[in-house]
């Protein structure tokens, strides 16, 4: 296995959805390759510095604010379907 | 004929119940599915449109558009999935008026070649991230992420940071499976390779 083979597998690697052999193949390679090693260690660790990281979490006083509004235009459109949504 | 969830099945679903409630004219069952995904939904407009206001305005839109919709929901999805597909639309659209250009879609700049091949091989240093004080690295990952094409970013919220499976993520961005695997790998890729300037070992120290 070469290094685009390797990379060309790594989302599935990821995934865990290898078969066993492709994936003792996988492990073997990363074994003989300190370049894809590193790349996947540095990738998982990109993965989870982005999933542990609150950057792009919504304040619970803007959600409250949001779902009011969200309802009240609602309900104003239940009443002016004038029925059962 | 679409295929249709069994009603065994369908009733499985908390949301499914939640759904029918909302037909039935039950306004606070449909609040209960606003504060169960509008966080989710909130962080993918976010990483989408990287602006905000847009995104607290897409999280109201979304949900206006599903109780709007709620008739055409088939229940042969998740409502969840559903639900995120709608976001992608309206994020896209948002994008689409702040740049004032018709180009931005999931399609765009997918024939750049750029990061599909690793280049630096340094390793990082352990929990790199604590180097960074709070705002240094939120300030990091922003810049890092902005730096994707929409498609991708797209792809790699949806996929690693709101932990959609690969067919679910396909299924909302209207792509095929093999689409978003090689956008998710080059996503993967080009933030590693990005951050890694941040991350790695310093040149002449050793790890550990
Ligand atoms: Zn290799």
């Amino acid at each position: 296995m070469n290094c685009t083979e390797f990379l060309a597998n790594l989302t599935d690697y990821f995934d865990a959805k290898t078969a066993s052999s492709l994936r003792s193949e996988l492990e073997q390679h990363m074994a003989d390759c300190s370049h894809c090693y590193v790349t996947v260690n540095t990738t998982r660790q990109t993965i989870e510095i982005y999933r542990n990281d609150e950057l792009f979490e919504l304040p619970e006083s803007i959600r409250t604010k949001l779902q009011q509004a969200v309802l009240i235009k609602c309900a104003k459109m239940k009443e002016n379907k004038g029925r059962k949504i | 004929m679409a295929m249709t969830a069994t009603p065994e099945e369908n009733a499985l679903h908390p949301d499914l119940l939640l759904i029918a409630k909302v037909k039935a004219g039950d306004l606070s069952a449909f609040e209960q599915l606003m504060r169960q995904y509008d966080r989710q939904i909130f962080r993918i407009a976010l990483h989408i449109t990287q602006n905000r206001e847009d995104a607290e305005d897409i999280v109201q839109d979304t949900f206006l558009k599903a109780f709007q919709k709620l008739d055409q929901f088939q229940g042969n999805s998740k409502f969840y999935t559903w639900l995120v597909r709608i976001a992608v639309n309206e994020s896209l659209m948002r994008l689409r008026k702040r740049r004032s250009q018709k180009t931005v879609s999931m399609d765009e700049d997918i024939q750049t070649e750029e990061g599909s091949i690793p280049r630096d091989f340094a390793d990082w240093m352990p929990n790199p991230e604590q180097n960074y004080n709070q705002s240094e690295l939120a300030d990091i990952l922003r810049r890092t992420i902005q730096g994707l094409p929409p498609g991708f970013r797209t792809v790699f919220a949806l996929r690693d940071i709101d932990g959609l499976s690969t067919e679910e993520t396909a299924k909302a961005l209207g792509l095929t499976v093999p689409a978003v695997k090689s956008r998710l790998l080059r996503a993967r890729l080009q933030l590693r390779e990005r951050l890694s300037r941040y991350f790695r070992v310093p040149t002449g120290a050793h790890p550990l």
